[in-house]
């Protein structure tokens, strides 16, 4: 299909997105990234019966801590959607590097320099 | 074992914001299992505590750690070095926990990361239910093995009371009634007659009527 998604999308590859934990959704943060997607199988089609529901649980978990510690829910997100859907998969890419290219640079990053 | 709950974060940040170097201190015991305080919980706390600093734009260095137990001395006094490098301690043990650490540096402020609860059981992964108040004298044997101290909202020795209706506690129809459980129980058992027997009077100065509990078991002494 050779379909074009933005360069800014760091994928990390994983056998579910039931082996999402929330330390690894809050150490990309910290460690720099913008904001973080979750991209698991569609519900109710889970090859482990209910790993994306585990990650949907868990993301909704993170966005919770995030609004109490400044950094704000919308930088991360849960997404659905199957193998087969390439063009959602680059459109999801677009769609989520908007939002935040919208809210701008991770308040992680710019808190130092605002204070100097 | 004993169930704690996370503090709400905010709780957390209200008590640390003022330090510069905080030592998120987690415990291998029971809030590992109750999924409120072991490592896993420290790192996550420790990781939105760094975050909160850094959005702020304050200079701040939180770590975590995590020992066996923060309620025995070896333990405890394992991490003294560590511990000597920051400003302050956030225990996510129980407050039993917290208050030994407490005690062992005293020169530190030790701030509590949960809310410690009850003694409990895992009902289901992610559930824990209250199933002793630690009441110092036993009488699971004439009850059927259900705790009518824990059980039952009032603590009755003997019940149930009139509030008791289709099997589920006056105080929220959530909530089973302690009492119709062991009537169930002892009818499995077949020992209703315990029922024409009441209860003595039971004595509280054996829990905490009695004031903070000790033991000495010498044998054990050293």
């Amino acid at each position: 299909m050779r379909l074009s998604y933005p360069t800014n999308v760091r994928i990390v590859k994983l056998p579910c997105s039931g082996r999402v934990d929330i330390i690894h959704i809050m150490k990309a943060l910290e460690n720099g990234a913008d904001g973080v997607y979750v991209a698991g199988c569609l519900e109710g089609d889970c090859h482990y019966q209910v790993g994306n529901l585990r990650a949907k649980k868990r993301v909704a978990y993170v966005k919770e801590i995030l609004d109490k510690i400044g950094v704000g829910s919308d930088r991360v997100a849960m997404y659905n959607l199957s193998a087969g859907q390439g063009p959602r998969f680059a459109e999801i890419a677009r769609e989520f590097t908007e939002i935040i290219r919208k809210l701008g640079p991770s308040p992680l990053r710019t808190a130092k320099k605002k204070a100097a | 074992m004993i169930i704690a709950k996370m503090k709400p974060i905010e709780e957390i940040i209200d008590e640390v914001k003022d330090h510069k170097k905080v030592l998120v201190a987690g415990c291998d015991g029971c809030v590992t299992v109750c999924e409120a305080g072991g490592l896993k919980e420290a790192q996550i706390l420790a990781s939105a505590l760094r975050m909160y600093f850094r959005q702020a734009g304050q200079d701040a260095v939180v770590d975590e750690i995590s020992m066996t137990r923060q309620c025995d001395h070896p333990y405890v006094d394992a991490v003294a070095d560590t511990v000597a490098n920051y400003d302050a301690v956030v225990s996510m043990a129980c407050g039993a926990g917290i208050q030994f650490l407490a005690e062992t540096y005293r020169g530190k402020p030790i701030l509590p990361g949960v809310n410690t609860c009850f003694i409990g059981v895992t009902e289901a992964k992610g559930e824990w239910a209250e199933r002793c108040q630690a009441c110092g004298d036993c009488l699971l044997a004439s009850t059927g093995g259900i705790c009518p101290i824990a059980r039952c909202s009032k603590r009755m020795s003997n019940g149930p009371c009139g509030g008791s209706a289709s099997g589920k506690c006056e105080v929220s129809k959530e909530t089973d009634c302690g009492w119709h459980l062991i009537y169930e129980r002892l009818k499995e058992l077949g020992q209703l007659d315990r029922f024409e027997k009441p209860m003595d009077p039971k004595d509280w100065a054996k829990s905490r009527d009695g004031g903070p509990r000790k033991i000495v078991k010498e044998v054990s002494q050293i």
